[in-house]
């Protein structure tokens, strides 16, 4: 078989534009999970017992359902809720509640492992769980977070491609549009391996960079 | 059981001690670890708790601020409760709930045997973060409340470095100093020195003994029998959860009325 270098050639800039919306999605899901993610994670070691039950059942659920069916119950479910927010947002939504889930666990996991002796230093000067959570073992888990959080983000970067199913205009559903027209699946679907590739492998790097920076002690 | 053996002259003149613990009972699992412990301490005073490996001390210390919820006994700190309060007209004993034992738990410095000070702070914030954020001071109070401190036990120097550059030595002043910053009713010390080189242990008995003479009250597990001899107003002799011997140092060493004690102190004294 022959690569058709031309398809090749008028693909690549075509793909940059898939890729500018990627990585906006793809950076606000990561933001907003992150965020949510932490905060889950803190409830689920330090909140009210119920809370903990509430945050345990949302991550259980995320877990133990296909990323497609909550992507599509978020696009379909949203509007029965009165709110259109578009595919673009529905795609940052699902990310979003999505990687919340993981990243609450990779907390849950490396917060709750800190030494014991940490907790009762902290309550010995008189601290609640809630401050004991925030300046005492918070600070302590975010380097050895690192390596997981980079994971869920990674993850959550190729999990945009599933977004092409409602219709969201990023890096794999734009290299879609091309074999629709060009019929060169082979070279496109290469193409697109290559750019996720290349964006992963800025990420990883960052992340490494973002650890090497972070206080040891 | 003896459990008065000498006549504290504060008694005498009818004060009111600073701590007050009857019956203190804690087990875990099927196994009973302090099977009714009872004992006093005045203001000012030091109390040393001896006793041998696995007899409950430090289960003692735990229960005193509630890092262990003891089964039975009451703890009073200058009268008022510890870990409950006897509400409604029934007084019944109701237990505290967490934020309500945070506010007890201040009045109470804990010492422990590892230190565990806070990696990720420098010492002065290791200090000044109790004073910061639990004693709502300003972030300026709490860092010239954290200088003041570490001063205090010789520390001034290295303020601004982290528990990873310090000696257990140095490191265990800290820690000493993170009690003091919280104007703690009194300390209690578990082992202080036993995780320390032999060489670093003299700094930390040092500083404590200087607290001592200033009037700090203090509780402290100790295997160091001269820190004993030399600091504590009372001495408690623990075998197996219970309390065996009680009286001043030179009572207990010299004369040990018991055989338990005999034994243990011709044991560690002759190690
Ligand atoms: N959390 C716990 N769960 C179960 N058993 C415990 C727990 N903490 C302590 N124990 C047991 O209680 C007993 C008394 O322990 P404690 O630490 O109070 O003794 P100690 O007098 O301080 O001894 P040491 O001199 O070795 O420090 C020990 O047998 C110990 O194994
Ligand atoms: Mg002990």
């Amino acid at each position: 078989m022959t690569i058709d270098w031309a398809v090749v050639e008028m693909a690549i800039p075509l793909l940059a534009e898939g890729t500018v919306t990627t990585l906006r999605i793809a950076s606000l899901a990561a933001l907003l999970g992150l965020t949510g993610g932490v905060a889950l994670g803190l409830v689920s070691l330090g909140g009210w017992p119920w809370a903990r039950w509430l945050v345990r059942a949302y991550v259980d659920f995320i877990r133990g359902t296909p990323l497609l069916i909550q992507i599509f119950i978020v696009f379909f479910g949203l509007p029965l809720m009165g709110w259109r927010p578009g595919e673009f947002w529905s795609g940052v939504i699902a990310l979003s509640l999505n990687c919340a889930a993981y990243v609450a666990e990779v907390v849950r996991g490396t917060v709750g492992a800190v030494e014991k002796g940490q907790t009762e230093a902290a309550k010995s000067i008189g601290m609640t769980q809630g401050r004991i959570l925030l300046y005492v073992l918070l600070p302590q888990s975010i380097r050895p977070m690192m390596p997981a959080l980079t994971n869920d983000v990674i993850t959550l970067l190729k999990n945009t491609s599933l977004l092409s199913v409602i219709s969201v205009y990023e890096l794999t559903r734009s290299g879609q549009a091309i074999i629709a027209t060009h019929f060169a699946p082979l070279e496109i679907f290469a193409l697109l391996a290559i750019y996720y590739y290349a964006i992963i492998s800025v990420l990883s790097w960052i992340s490494r960079v973002i650890e090497r920076r972070l206080p040891a002690w | 059981m003896p459990l008065e053996t000498r006549t504290d002259p504060s008694r005498l003149a009818g004060e009111r001690p600073l701590l007050s613990v009857r019956g203190l009972r804690k087990r875990y699992g099927e196994r009973e670890i302090l099977k009714g412990i009872s004992f006093d301490v005045m203001a000012g005073q030091t109390m040393v708790l001896i006793g041998p490996s696995g007899s409950g001390k430090t289960t003692v210390l735990r229960c005193l601020n509630h890092l262990e919820t003891p089964d039975a006994g009451t703890i009073e700190l200058t009268g008022e409760p510890i870990g409950g309060a006897y509400v409604g007209e029934a007084a019944r004993w109701t237990p505290l709930t967490e934020s309500q034992l945070a506010l007890q738990r201040r009045k109470f410095g804990f010492v422990f045997q590892r230190f565990n000070l806070f990696p990720h702070l420098t010492a002065a914030q290791n200090v000044a973060i109790g004073p910061r954020k639990v004693l709502g001071l300003s972030r300026e109070a709490a860092e010239a409340r954290a200088a003041e401190q570490l001063a205090r036990v010789s520390l001034a120097e290295h303020m601004h470095k982290r528990p990873s550059q310090l000696s257990g030595g140095q490191q265990q002043r800290v820690a000493i100093a993170r009690a003091l910053a919280m104007d703690p009713r009194l300390i209690l010390f578990d082992e202080p020195t036993s995780a320390l080189d032999p060489e670093l242990v003299h700094e930390v008995l040092d500083v404590m003994g200087a607290l001592a003479r200033e009037g700090m009250t203090m509780i402290v597990v100790t295997h160091e029998m001269s820190f004993a001899r030399r600091v504590a107003d009372t001495l408690i002799f623990m075998a197996d959860g219970h309390i065996v011997e009680q009286g001043s140092p030179e009572a207990v060493f010299s004369a040990p009325r018991e055989e338990k004690t005999q034994r243990f102190l011709s044991h560690i004294l002759n190690r």
